[in-house]
């Protein structure tokens, strides 16, 4: 299974070299939107820095699904769903790797891109370690809730107008967890409970959502 | 309850789960030489897609050396079938006994990622399927697509990524094939290719159900019409 799960991840980030735009869109879209909020603030806003967490989570959550929508549909189109299902072990260790890929090109860049765009809202130095750690157990929600709502509707015409419809509810507890982190770090409080819940929830996604995920994908077969 | 014994045939090594809510069963024994050479067979097999029932009550049965060719017209549910008889797809209602040899699946999709070559896609399908990548070269050369292994797929014909797709039949030994319209976009020497996988295979025991709207370019003696629709 293990090297199922390594042959798939390489072939995530091969094909991800050769498409550099659809890895490199997300974290200029994220660019353009934090930059925006700033643009659009008084400079020096006391206001900006105490929203900054949210419009971070925010944008990140935004970033994050738009490709989220082709996680599986090249593979479905192709036919390499078929030949994953009919493998000795199953798809799960591809799903995983996609998963995986996902995050790698998608999720950690942002978080990273984040530190940054968190000093040009305003964001106190201090803050910055939590906001990371929010983000770095955060993101992977955002792929693994991702990669379920792209698997449920990987058969369907359109499917990129319904994924945040279906995205954005679920990811609900995450932002609110994550941004709630920076903010108990600002007030000088300790980030530590928002940061344990949110580890909870990610050991718990790790452990479900990719089995809901190769569920939802069998059913693209009926 | 009759439980069916479908013992791997001979040159054939290795397995595959059945998944899905089709029955696999490993079985205890039978005592028919008969039944006791299948690598394949339905009862009772109704398949259909959405909520319209396809084919009703089906009982095919595939044995060692025997090739069957399902024809029918578009729409009369030939791939809906395949897909059933793979594992890929629930039936609506009936049975599936398989080999535990593993079978080959071809579908109308040939399994190829356009942006990566025809050598890192059959690696990869060697990877999933735990199988041997020694063997890709040899393959290749035999069904004429050497020269292309490190061309991108999107740049390849209909007719080599057909043949692309074919290549793994010839990679991992497998006892069933099932192969959805394999000769489609095939040239004259691509048929001569198939043919000549279809009869070796044939011969070591192997069995195969095919769908195509083509006669299949192999000798008659080993082979079944099966008409639906």
């Amino acid at each position: 299974m293990l090297r199922a799960f390594a042959a798939a991840l390489r072939r995530e980030l091969r094909v991800a070299a050769r498409h550099k735009g659809d890895w490199l869109l997300p974290p200029l879209f994220y660019l353009i939107v934090v930059t925006l909020f700033a643009l659009g603030g008084k400079p020096n806003d006391p206001q900006l820095a105490a929203f900054a967490p949210a419009v971070l989570w925010v944008g990140a959550l935004l970033s994050a699904l738009l490709n989220l929508d082709r996680l599986f549909r090249a593979d479905f189109d192709d036919g390499t769903l078929e030949q994953m299902f009919l493998a000795p072990h199953g798809p799960i260790a591809v799903v995983y790797a996609k998963l995986s890929g996902h995050w790698l090109l998608g999720g950690l860049p942002l978080a990273l891109l984040a530190m940054p765009l968190a000093l040009q809202l305003g964001v106190p130095s201090a803050v910055l370690g939590s906001l990371l750690a929010g983000l770095l157990l955060g993101t992977p929600m955002l792929s693994l809730i991702g990669g379920f709502a792209a698997a449920l509707t990987v058969g369907l015409p359109r499917a990129a107008v319904l994924l945040p419809v279906l995205v954005l509810p679920l990811i609900g507890p995450v932002v609110i967890f994550g941004a709630g982190a920076a903010r108990a770090a600002a007030a000088g409080l300790d980030a530590a409970g928002p940061l344990y819940l949110l580890a909870s929830l990610l050991v718990l996604g790790l452990c479900l959502l990719p089995l809901a995920a190769t569920a939802a994908l069998r059913n693209s077969f009926d | 309850m009759l439980l069916l014994k479908i013992p791997r045939p001979r040159g054939y090594a290795g397995s595959i789960p059945a998944s899905g809510t089709i029955a696999f069963l490993p079985l205890l024994s039978i005592h028919s030489t008969i039944l006791s050479d299948l690598l394949l067979r339905t009862e009772s097999l109704s398949v259909g897609r959405g909520d319209r029932v396809l084919l009703r009550e089906l009982t095919i049965a595939v044995g060692c050396g025997q090739l069957v060719h399902l024809r029918g017209r578009n729409g009369t549910g030939k791939t809906s079938l395949l897909e059933v008889l793979a594992g890929l797809r629930s039936p609506v209602s009936g049975k599936v006994e398989r080999t535990a040899g593993g079978l080959h699946w071809l579908g109308h999709k040939n399994a190829l990622n356009g942006d990566l070559s025809v050598l890192e896609n059959l690696q990869f399908w060697c990877a999933l399927q735990h199988c041997d990548a020694s063997a890709i070269a040899g393959a290749l050369e035999r069904l004429g697509l050497a020269k292309l292994r490190h061309r991108p797929c999107r740049t390849l014909s209909a007719g080599q990524k057909r043949r692309a797709a074919l290549v793994r039949l010839l990679i991992a030994p497998r006892p069933l094939w099932l192969l959805d319209e394999p000769l489609a976009a095939l040239d004259a020497e691509g048929l001569a290719y198939v043919g000549q996988m279809l009869d070796e295979h044939l011969q070591r025991d192997g069995g195969a159900l095919v769908t195509s709207h083509q006669a299949l370019p192999v000798g008659r003696d080993r082979l079944q019409l099966l008409e639906i629709g």
